[in-house]
């Protein structure tokens, strides 16, 4: 298995430290560019791609995962246990963390952090990640004011009761919106919290100038010693993308936050002078189109794999410059379940008329492919078009605004085809069952749900619930055996068309150390500020 | 005076009634959802809909809108629903470099385009005056991207005469102001130009020539004062732009102002921002027409404002 190969290769070079790697300098300013301005640093509201990794830096969770890998490792939990049915879950925190603003932090902090994220007050785009809590229900119905499935031992001891198995519950408590924040800080700032966040992560935040500029400066009292290496990254905010690599060139920025602009990418990248500061790095995420399965003709299994093996996967690879890689069924390869041995529906057009014509439906058939309207989705759309024009199957495009999409996505009768362009779907947490549920499953096959083939499979969804009943950390192989077989088991029934997995590129200059798995790293999107350092 | 000025006012306060009515309306009628936006993908529908009391807008457009006029009048403009900081907030930050790039950029227009204009107009017809006209339709016609990017490589990436953009002093004023000012310059050199060639065949200009006045004393006591008067009302207009309009040069150069918010917030779909901006545009262009009219009796007297 290449990746995991790869991520062990990382995990190596960062952790045994071998002759070869460089050994990781303390000190040094960094200064990062973005265009948009940072939106809110509160953990339990921020939820995009800029101030995910910020917020992780800014706080800390029970959890966390190894750097630059989807490697699940314990963080303010020094330790924890499940019970044999999977129910309980019981953590020990570290003794000694504390906060920014001095004071120790406590199992009741964990507690209340988490009762912050659920309550409907706080509008929190992560609540719904801890459903699976006891009591969940009651207080997002307004009945109770506390989570009453956690319970609080002593200032180092908490339970969580789960209402059911859950073998992502971990990962959960890896996610930002689990972050641990002071309760006083928070009553302090009120709704402006985002604007004076307080945590126990390895930076705090500095000064903060809106629309200018954000400082990060190391937290000296961080309970991991000797981490961050980096004594202050500079944000600078409202940057062009294309000024910001010509700034990098100058030595005046270290990473440039929102990459190459697609215009300039090939010039870039095949740039020699240019090319060893471009970092790769997988998404976990994958670009595909649903075919409506309850709609005919895609209610025909041979219609749906005929598209599957009519549309060029590398010619739509090509359209977005080689910024992703085909794929051939839902996972992307960064996460744990893809599996490398699977081929996939080949690119076969004489073979997707084959079945067109076993189908009853040689002459082809019209259509309707519902696209997001923003470059390059409608370029992606015709490409998809013209191949399927080849097999005669007759599609309008539809191109219409995100909302629109999306709600027409989840109806019955409209949108038999959706390309999930610029809306679906990234994994919020490296796990394969993050792929299922909501975009696979039947509970997502409903009105205003994401699941848009309104593909429904009882028995894959029976499987998939018992897969997640594994939570017992013996049982995490064959688990992860059992997601993979389901992947490859939805793709029998070919409910998409799984088209590429978008990779991520971070520029970064020549005095930056540190893996570069760090910089593209799957979990602390985009960079893991923690780790990196200056040479 | 007074009159007029109330009367002005009210005028004012009728149109920024208008233009809040109608950004309120248009984006009450986009098919975005801020609910299900704030709410994330995993959210249920009763989160949504909580979420939707929460923030009023499951009542209908009047209610919203009065409830909106109602906030403003208090000062308040809402909160951003992706910042979740107040619009106020988020527009103060950037109002101070906004008014500085105003201040400097419409001074280099000036600056520029009355120079040009008064040069074309006193060598009209020659070459100089074909060759400046000339470039004052490329600077107003020529995409501001382009211009702002090949600005920005030859003075501060090849020459490195000033900071490769951001927000500081002097220096990193210069750079995205001359640009402007360039760019921008035409309209007023082509203005100056054409009503600066209608008073030089003025009678009373022919009289001051007559009585043997020297050439100077001609053009910048005779000539300039009456020619200068329709560019007045031109920098009423241009306050509204610099407010707010400047998204592609502020984006170029990393300037921190109005335009840059307007952009994101547009892109985002950040509903309270939007508005917020457009009310603040709609005020700045208000107000810079009324100071323009106040102006211009200033400069010429026969203009009484008590007449109109």
């Amino acid at each position: 298995m290449k990746i995991k190969a790869l991520t062990l290769a990382v995990a190596a070079t960062l952790f045994t430290t071998p002759l070869w790697a460089e050994t990781p300098k303390s000190g040094g300013n960094l200064v990062v560019t973005y265009q948009n301005d940072v939106a809110t640093l509160d953990p339990a509201i921020g939820y995009d791609w800029q101030n995910w990794s910020m917020i992780k830096s800014l706080f800390g969770r029970l959890m966390d995962y190894k750097p630059g890998t989807t490697e699940l490792v314990k963080s303010l939990a020094e330790d924890y246990s499940v019970s044999a049915d999977g129910l309980v879950y019981s953590f020990t925190l570290v003794k000694g963390v504390k906060f920014q603003n001095g004071r120790e932090l406590v199992a009741n902090d964990v507690k209340y952090s988490l009762e912050r994220t659920v309550n409907p007050k706080t509008q929190s785009p992560g609540a719904g990640f801890f459903s699976s809590i006891v009591g969940y229900d009651d207080m997002t119905a307004g009945k109770s004011q506390t989570l009453s499935g956690v319970k609080v031992v002593d200032d180092q001891h908490l339970t969580i009761t789960l209402s059911a198995p859950n073998a992502t519950f971990l990962h959960i408590m890896a996610i930002n919106f689990a972050s641990v924040v002071p309760k006083e800080a928070v009553e302090q700032w009120g709704a402006d919290f985002g604007k004076h966040p307080m945590g126990s992560g390895a930076f705090s935040l500095g000064e903060w100038k809106l629309g200018q500029k954000l400082e990060l400066i190391k937290n000296p009292n961080y309970f991991q010693k000797g981490l961050p290496y980096v004594d202050k990254i500079t944000f600078e905010i409202g940057q062009d993308p294309t000024v910001a690599l010509l700034r990098l060139n100058k030595g005046e920025v270290d990473i440039a936050g929102d990459g190459v602009p697609p215009a300039q990418f090939l010039q870039f990248k095949n740039d020699p002078a240019s090319k060893p500061l471009l970092v790769t790095g997988n998404q976990l995420q994958t670009g595909y189109v649903t075919l409506k399965t309850t709609l005919p003709p895609f209610d025909n299994l041979k219609v749906r794999q005929a598209i599957n093996m009519a549309i060029s996967k590398e010619r739509i690879v090509r359209i977005i410059n080689g910024r992703a890689v085909p794929a051939n069924q839902p996972l992307p390869p960064a996460m744990p379940g893809y599996d490398t041995q699977y081929k996939g529906l080949p690119y076969d057009v004489e073979g997707a008329k084959k079945l067109l014509a076993d189908a009853g439906l040689a002459k082809g058939f019209d259509t309707e492919l519902y696209v997001m309207n923003t470059d390059p989705q409608p370029r992606i759309a015709q490409s998809i078009q013209q191949d399927l024009a080849k097999v005669g199957i007759r599609v309008q495009i539809k191109s219409l605004a995100q909302a629109n999409v999306i709600a027409a996505g989840s109806s019955k009768d409209q949108a038999p085809m959706v390309w999930s362009g610029g809306m679906a779907w990234i994994a919020d947490f490296p796990d394969p069952s993050n792929f299922y549920g909501p975009i696979l499953g039947c509970s997502g096959a409903v009105d205003g749900g994401w699941n848009w083939a309104l593909y429904c499979n009882k028995a894959l969804d029976e499987r998939a619930a018992k897969a997640d009943a594994m939570a017992r950390p013996e049982q995490q192989a064959e688990r992860t055996e059992a997601w993979k077989k389901i992947f490859t088991d939805v793709m029998a029934d070919a409910p998409w068309v799984p088209i590429f997995n978008e990779q991520r590129f971070t520029v970064r200059s020549k005095r930056m150390g540190g893996d570069d798995a760090l910089y593209v790293d799957p979990v602390h999107v985009p960079v893991n500020y923690d780790y990196i350092w200056v040479k | 005076m007074l009159p007029f000025i109330c009367r002005r006012v009210g005028y004012a306060l009728l149109i920024l009634l208008g233009v809040t009515f109608i950004t309120y309306l248009l984006l009450f009628l986009l098919p975005a959802d801020p609910a299900r936006q704030i709410a994330g993908r995993s959210a249920t529908p009763e989160v949504v809909s909580a979420i939707r009391a929460q923030l009023g807008l499951d009542q209908p457009f009047y209610q919203q809108y009065v409830g909106y006029l109602g906030h403003l009048l208090q000062g308040d403009l809402g909160r951003s629903y992706i910042q979740r900081t107040a619009v106020s907030e988020l527009i103060g930050a950037r109002l101070r470099p906004s008014l500085e790039l105003m201040a400097a950029g419409i001074g280099f227009e000036l600056l520029i385009g009355i120079s040009l204009g008064m040069l074309a107009a006193l060598k009209r017809d020659s070459f100089a005056d074909k060759l400046l006209m000339a470039f004052s339709f490329v600077g107003v016609s020529a995409p501001q991207f382009i211009a702002a990017m090949l600005f920005l490589y030859f003075f501060a990436v090849q020459l490195g005469w000033f900071p490769l953009g951001g927000y500081g002093g002097a220096s990193h004023l210069m750079l995205p102001a001359l640009t402007l000012g360039l760019l921008g310059s035409g309209w007023y050199s082509r203005m100056v130009r054409s009503s600066m060639i209608d008073v030089l065949h003025q009678d009373f200009i022919r009289t001051a020539r007559a009585k043997g006045l020297s050439r100077a004393r001609v053009i910048f006591v005779h000539v300039l004062p009456n020619a200068i008067v329709p560019v007045i009302p031109m920098i009423g207009i241009d306050i509204g732009v610099f407010m707010g309009g400047l998204v592609v040069v502020e984006s170029v150069f990393g300037w921190p102002g109005i335009g840059q918010l307007a952009w994101q917030s547009i892109q985002q779909v950040d509903i309270p921002v939007i508005v917020g901006v457009t009310t603040l545009s709609a005020v700045a262009i208000v107000l810079g027409n009324l100071l323009a009219d106040l102006l211009i009796p200033l400069v010429d007297p026969r203009i009484d404002i008590k007449q109109h």
